[in-house]
């Protein structure tokens, strides 16, 4: 590849770096916002104060979100990794064209605008009684997460040679024996990969949570959305920290392994 | 995706692929039951249900459909969404370009560095974005005490609440899905082909406007119908940011569903998002490919 420093590159090399620094800079206001000393969302002048994070781990309102979140977010995790896996991997072992349109249908829900979604699932959970109910919030997060799981799973599953499983079935291992022992162990990267995608997707979920949900099941952006549209309590700046920070730790984390693992391989 | 060895090997067809040679059906499909039963029975069902409900709330007709053809707010809301989509996607496109051609050209400890920085704004949730940009951009926010300490202007800017902040907001959030495709596309060029350019004569502006560009063609396609489609169905940041004066299709329809309890004339223009989505993105599955489209 030619790395010459050629004008055009320079610039955009330059443009990139300011780019970036319009889409991470702007998410670390909510840092000393949160560490205002005020009842209400300010800059603080001076004096500094951890009351607002204090407010997040003991109010009511802030731990029943967060338990929400985290209940809601396991619940979806599970459904969605277990059926899109599932989904990918049978698919992969029949194949043909009925897999494949089957394959599309399962890439709607990421495709279909969220508020669309949120309309249907708030009818049909209605008419079934899961409107407002834990269980009714976990299906449609599981919806919304599943063809990530499909999409991650179906991609390992490319790399996978086909005549591994029709060896291991003229051993003599049954179809399903085959899909556990030697099919999901060569997938595991996939699965888990998927699987982060479907809790962080329930973990964000708005739009389809304000459309299923009212008051017995109260997420964490829920909490967040209302307070924002209400009054901004400095409280929310505390939790934008913690999650902007749990993020940029996990990134950073990625990145300087990323580059330890890269150093060996432009050596030799 | 089965491979040429194993498509011979089995019947393609429909019908025959469900059973087997005995005329049994492929335990397999006993994996894809779940997921049949989650898109088909409680995705797909509901989705038609919204369709039906278009046409039959509060009586049967087109008349819903015809409201979001003529009357004035309904309209004023489609071509606003349009309007911001179009500017967002330009605006993103361009800038995503740039990012894309600088991390297909530099080293790549460099390029990682700047590929995780792209990546790290996906994992933060659009509710918090949205509110920093809202905190950042207000009349007593940082930037414009910034600007008015600094002389610029004596008046607070009006930075949001207002069509600026809805297009700041976007253009933050789909700068990400842009830079992406691209990049894919950019990655997979053989570089040997400008080399043939250049050593043929031509310049590095030619070799550039007629082989490299018509060559990222495809990603920068699929990069549009992406960030295009996605500010078509935004909520979050135009309710946030727009502060109730810029109303794009999706905030209309929970309106119409939440508020105004009208749940035809929501379902209808649910309908009208969920076509228009649906009609670019199988366009572009056509020409580049679903695959290739998503990176």
């Amino acid at each position: 590849m030619t790395r010459r420093l050629t004008p055009g590159l320079i610039l955009c090399v330059t443009i990139a770096w300011i780019v970036v620094g319009f889409l991470l800079a702007p998410m670390f206001i909510s840092v000393p916002l949160s560490l205002t000393p005020e009842r209400f969302l300010s800059m603080p002048q001076g004096e500094l104060s951890l009351r607002h994070y204090a407010s997040v781990f003991t109010e009511d309102a802030w731990l029943g979100a967060l338990g929400d979140s985290a209940m809601v977010g396991i619940g979806a995790t599970l459904i969605a990794t277990f059926t899109g896996g599932a989904a990918a991997i049978g698919l992969w072992r029949i194949g043909g064209r009925a897999a494949r349109i089957i394959g599309v249908l399962a890439l709607m829900p990421m495709i279909v605008p969220p508020i669309v979604t949120a309309l249907a699932l708030s009818r049909a959970w209605v008419t079934l009684g899961l409107f407002d109910t834990v269980f009714g919030v976990i299906l449609s997060h599981a919806i919304l997460g599943m063809p990530f799981v499909f999409m991650t799973v179906s991609a390992a599953l490319e790399g996978l040679d086909p005549r591994i499983a029709q060896a291991a079935r003229s051993l003599g291992a049954g179809p399903f024996r085959t899909v556990r022992d030697v099919i999901v162990p060569n997938v595991k990267a996939g699965l888990l990969t998927g699987g982060l995608f479907a809790f962080v997707i329930s973990w964000d979920e708005i739009i389809v949570t304000l459309f299923v949900s009212s008051r017995s099941v109260y997420t964490l952006p829920r909490k967040i959305w209302s307070d924002i549209r209400d009054n901004i309590d400095p409280a929310v700046a505390a939790v934008s920290t913690l999650m902007i920070g749990a993020t940029v730790i996990v990134a950073a984390i990625y990145l300087l392994r990323d580059l330890a693992r890269a150093k060996p391989k432009d050596v030799s | 995706m089965p491979s040429p060895a194993d498509k011979t090997a089995r019947p393609t067809g429909f019908r025959v692929a469900l059973r087997d040679a005995r005329g049994h059906l492929d335990p397999h499909w006993w994996l894809v039951a779940p997921i049949l039963i989650l898109v088909v029975c409680l995705y797909l069902l509901p989705l038609g249900n919204v369709l039906l409900l278009s046409v039959s709330d509060p009586k049967p007709g087109l008349d819903n459909y015809e409201r979001i053809a003529t009357a004035s707010g309904p309209l004023k809301v489609l071509l606003t969404t349009l309007r911001l989509c179009a500017i967002t996607t330009v605006i993103s496109i361009v800038l995503g370009f740039c990012v894309a051609f600088a991390m297909a050209h530099v080293r790549e400890t460099h390029q990682r560095i700047l590929v995780v920085a792209v990546l790290v704004p996906l994992w933060i949730s659009v509710l918090i974005r949205a509110f920093s940009w809202l905190v950042l951009l207000r009349d007593q926010g940082p930037v414009n005490d910034w600007l008015m300490q600094s002389g610029a202007i004596d008046q607070p800017l009006a930075l949001v609440r207002n069509e600026l902040g809805v297009v700041i907001g976007m253009v933050h959030y789909l700068i990400p899905y842009a830079v992406l495709p691209i990049f894919a596309v950019m990655r997979g060029i053989d570089q040997r082909l400008l080399f043939a350019s250049r050593s043929l004569g031509a310049g590095a502006v030619t070799t550039f406007l007629k082989v490299y560009l018509p060559l990222t063609l495809p990603g920068v396609f699929a990069a549009t119908v992406i960030v295009f489609v996605f500010g078509l169905g935004f909520y979050v940041t135009p309710a946030i940011l727009g502060g109730g004066r810029v109303v794009m299709l999706a905030e209309s329809v929970s309106v119409a569903i939440l508020q105004t309890v009208r749940w035809g004339f929501g379902a209808a223009q649910s309908v009208v998002l969920l076509v228009l989505t649906l009609v670019l993105i199988g366009i572009m599955a056509k020409t580049v490919g679903l695959k290739k489209g998503f990176g």
